[in-house]
């Protein structure tokens, strides 16, 4: 066999290969339909073009994305990152509108640090009850998910806030250095993550966490301390994504912000190659997902189809992402080589029995 | 009924730890009716709980369908939308002038054929439910905006006569045919569960599924099988809501799964699959109901306690499945 050979196989091998290969598609697919799709341009010192709105409105999920995937490394899933948005975004907002002057840095400040305390006490809320309790994690976090919403629509008494205010704003749409102050957010975030997890130990441990939660613990790592920790950490990424969509539209509305984006931040997490069973994960991977379910949406908005029926290539995409990753999908279609080992049916084992 | 769970030395009056749950949510119910009755008057009148379950018919039998599903140890949260796909696309093919018997047959067998091909994915290619259904859920959403944008009025003779037909007395205590089909869905999803093959499979599955492989029982089979059925459930379940709400629309029923995994929670099955009854799913759907009419009565409370009601329930429920498991072992 030749080497090129070798190096194609271990390139399509990769598990962010497809992903890229589905992000040039659809950014060639957007550049044939709408020529000027690639070109960015300077507008009173700010960039403006597709890619950059790409990449501002992309901001909230890569947050809420990074977050989701130390918990879904952890073997675990946080469906109440949505309902954590709403409630971060109302609780400032209501702070900022009670406000004499809405542009006043500290009040935003303020509303900020209310936010973010918040998504901490629910986050450990969600923490306790995975990491204590025991509750199964798509349970623990359907709570909040249900009650957030509701709690959200309580804050905001049933209205949509609407606010005024300069710096709040800025958080969703205003500019730093030509480009969206959310973008910075956003890397900001993720670079500190990534520092934390993969230039200390605990990238490790989480993983080890996720691989097997009792033998980590018995090999002397805390394990429901790590549980914790990560559901904390989502919880606030998730309230930092909740400033930006309710800043995107100056307004807080309990039941419409972040609405499905933790299904889009799953799929994020997935598409980038991080196991659902847990036990790894990659948050570069995420943030390339994220990028590519936002490019979908623009591109589906760009064609002129409802955001609605956007759902059906989400649904595609899904279905066609899991598969190619299924270990199973992929013995079958690799029969053709040598001896591919059979799929085994303890694959799925593990992630039933690492929670609770 | 703490006293019995605190105090299991004497085993007369011992209650089987398995049903600990559903008579949970059965005093639960029983107290937040006495509530009711006792704080307003118009609380006691028959129809009110007749209104319960006009009001959740389709919700019920949606239930009954996750019940299998969560039996299993799966999960299914296409079935909010696959509800919505089936109104849409009743009220879709009604206003295209097809025979009501044609499309009852054609929205009968769309859920099931979706929910067959979520658990072939499932069951071949040993992805999870949660991820598949997931997909599923997208899709059906997808289509009801595919099929239509706005809502579709459905004028149909057969379908109006179902909404309106009021069993018993019109002018008194009447329920609607719908509560009938959900009865009777109740009944053979319990029958099915409790006595036949494919209901014990389901146990056996959700209880250890490498023991069931091991048992030699179907578990690829039974595994496709409650998908389908829960794809069938939510059908029946779209063509109550077409028959309620006499329309389609694109965004209706949208977060239905969560009041459903809710409803089967807080009707004692447990989540890791392997232990549930039916009748507790119905408890768990009345509880809800009987929520959001206490609210309604209320008045002064707002729509959005109901979330933080059902949250807090559900958070009691599962410590107390989570309690349960504990003194198990």
């Amino acid at each position: 066999m030749s080497t090129s050979k070798v190096r194609w196989a271990a390139v399509t091998g990769h598990s962010l290969f497809w992903p890229v290969v589905a992000l040039l598609a659809l950014l060639t697919a957007n550049t044939i339909y709408r020529p000027g799709f690639l070109s960015v341009e300077m507008k009173d010192g700010h960039l403006y073009g597709s890619l950059i709105d790409i990449l501002r409105l992309a901001a909230p999920l890569i947050l809420v994305g990074l977050g989701m995937t130390l918990v879904i490394a952890t073997g675990g899933i946080d469906l109440s990152v949505g309902s954590m948005c709403a409630i971060s975004g109302a609780i400032a907002c209501l702070h900022i509108s009670q406000q004499p002057d809405q542009n006043a840095l500290g009040g935003v400040l303020v509303a900020l640090a209310l936010g973010v305390g918040l998504s901490l006490v629910l986050g450990a809320w969600n923490g306790a009850l995975v990491s204590i309790i025991g509750i199964q994690p798509i349970i623990a976090t359907l709570i909040l998910m249900v009650a957030g919403r509701g709690l959200a629509q309580l804050i905001t008494e049933g209205q949509i806030i609407t606010i005024n205010s300069e710096p709040y704003k800025a958080v969703g749409v205003g500019y730093l250095l030509t480009l969206p102050i959310s973008i910075f957010i956003a890397v900001g975030v993720a670079l500190v993550v990534a520092a934390v997890t993969r230039r200390t130990a605990l990238g490790m441990i989480i993983e080890s966490v996720g691989g097997n939660a009792e033998a980590s613990r018995l090999a002397g790592i805390r394990s429901a301390r790590i549980t914790f920790l990560v559901y904390v950490i989502s919880a606030v990424c998730a309230g930092i994504a909740g400033f930006m969509v309710t800043a995107n539209v100056s307004s807080a509305d309990g039941n419409a912000a972040g609405l499905w984006i933790e299904l889009d931040a799953i799929l994020a997490v997935v598409i980038g190659g991080t196991s659902l069973a847990g036990g790894r994960f990659s948050l570069g991977g995420t943030i390339l997902g994220a990028l590519l379910i936002q490019t979908l949406t623009t591109t589906v908005y760009a064609m002129n189809i409802s955001p609605q029926t956007a759902l059906l290539f989400k649904a595609v995409v899904v279905i066609a992402v899991c598969l190619i990753q299924a270990p199973a999908f992929r013995a079958k279609f690799a029969r053709r080589g040598p001896a591919a080992p059979a799929a085994p049916l303890a694959a799925d084992q593990p992630k039933e029995q690492v929670p609770a | 009924m703490t006293t019995t769970s605190l105090t299991p030395t004497r085993d007369w009056w011992r209650i089987p730890q398995r049903y600990v749950p559903v008579l949970a949510t059965l005093t639960l119910l029983l107290v937040m009716y006495a509530v009711g009755v006792s704080q307003y008057r118009a609380f006691s009148n028959v129809q009110v709980i007749f209104n319960v379950f006009i009001d959740n018919g389709f919700l019920l039998v949606v239930a009954v369908g996750m019940t299998f599903v969560i039996l299993t140890g799966g999960i299914d949260l296409s079935v909010g939308s696959v509800v919505a796909m089936t109104a849409m696309m009743s009220a879709s093919l009604l206003q295209g002038g097809m025979d009501p018997a044609a499309v009852l047959v054609i929205a009968l067998l769309v859920g099931p054929t979706l929910g067959f091909l979520m658990g072939c994915v499932i069951h071949f290619f040993e992805i999870q439910p949660f991820i598949v259904t997931l997909a599923g859920m997208f899709f059906a959403r997808g289509m009801c905006t595919f099929i239509s944008k706005s809502s579709i009025p459905i004028t149909d003779p057969f379908w109006t006569s179902m909404a309106q037909e009021r069993i018993g007395d019109p002018r008194g205590n009447f329920v609607s045919i719908s509560v009938l089909i959900a009865f009777v869905v109740v009944v053979v999803g319990a029958f099915v569960l409790a006595y036949t093959r494919l209901g014990r499979n389901v146990y056996a599955l959700g209880g250890n599924q490498q023991s069931a492989l091991l048992m030699g029982l179907p578990v690829g089979q039974t595994k496709i099988a409650v998908y389908a059925i829960s794809g069938l459930c939510s059908a029946i379940g779209g063509i109550l809501l077409s028959f309620y709400t006499l329309s389609g629309a694109p965004l209706i029923a949208v977060g239905m799964e969560l009041d459903v995994i809710a409803a089967v929670v807080i009707g004692g099955t447990v989540l890791t699959g392997g232990s549930g009854y039916v009748f507790g799913t119905v408890l768990g759907v009345l509880v809800l109901g009987v929520i959001r009419t206490l609210i309604t009565f209320d008045g002064s409370l707002n729509s959005w306690w109901t979330k933080i009601v059902i949250g807090g329930l559900l958070f009691a429920f599962i410590l107390l499945q989570r309690l349960i498991g504990i003194r198990k072992k």
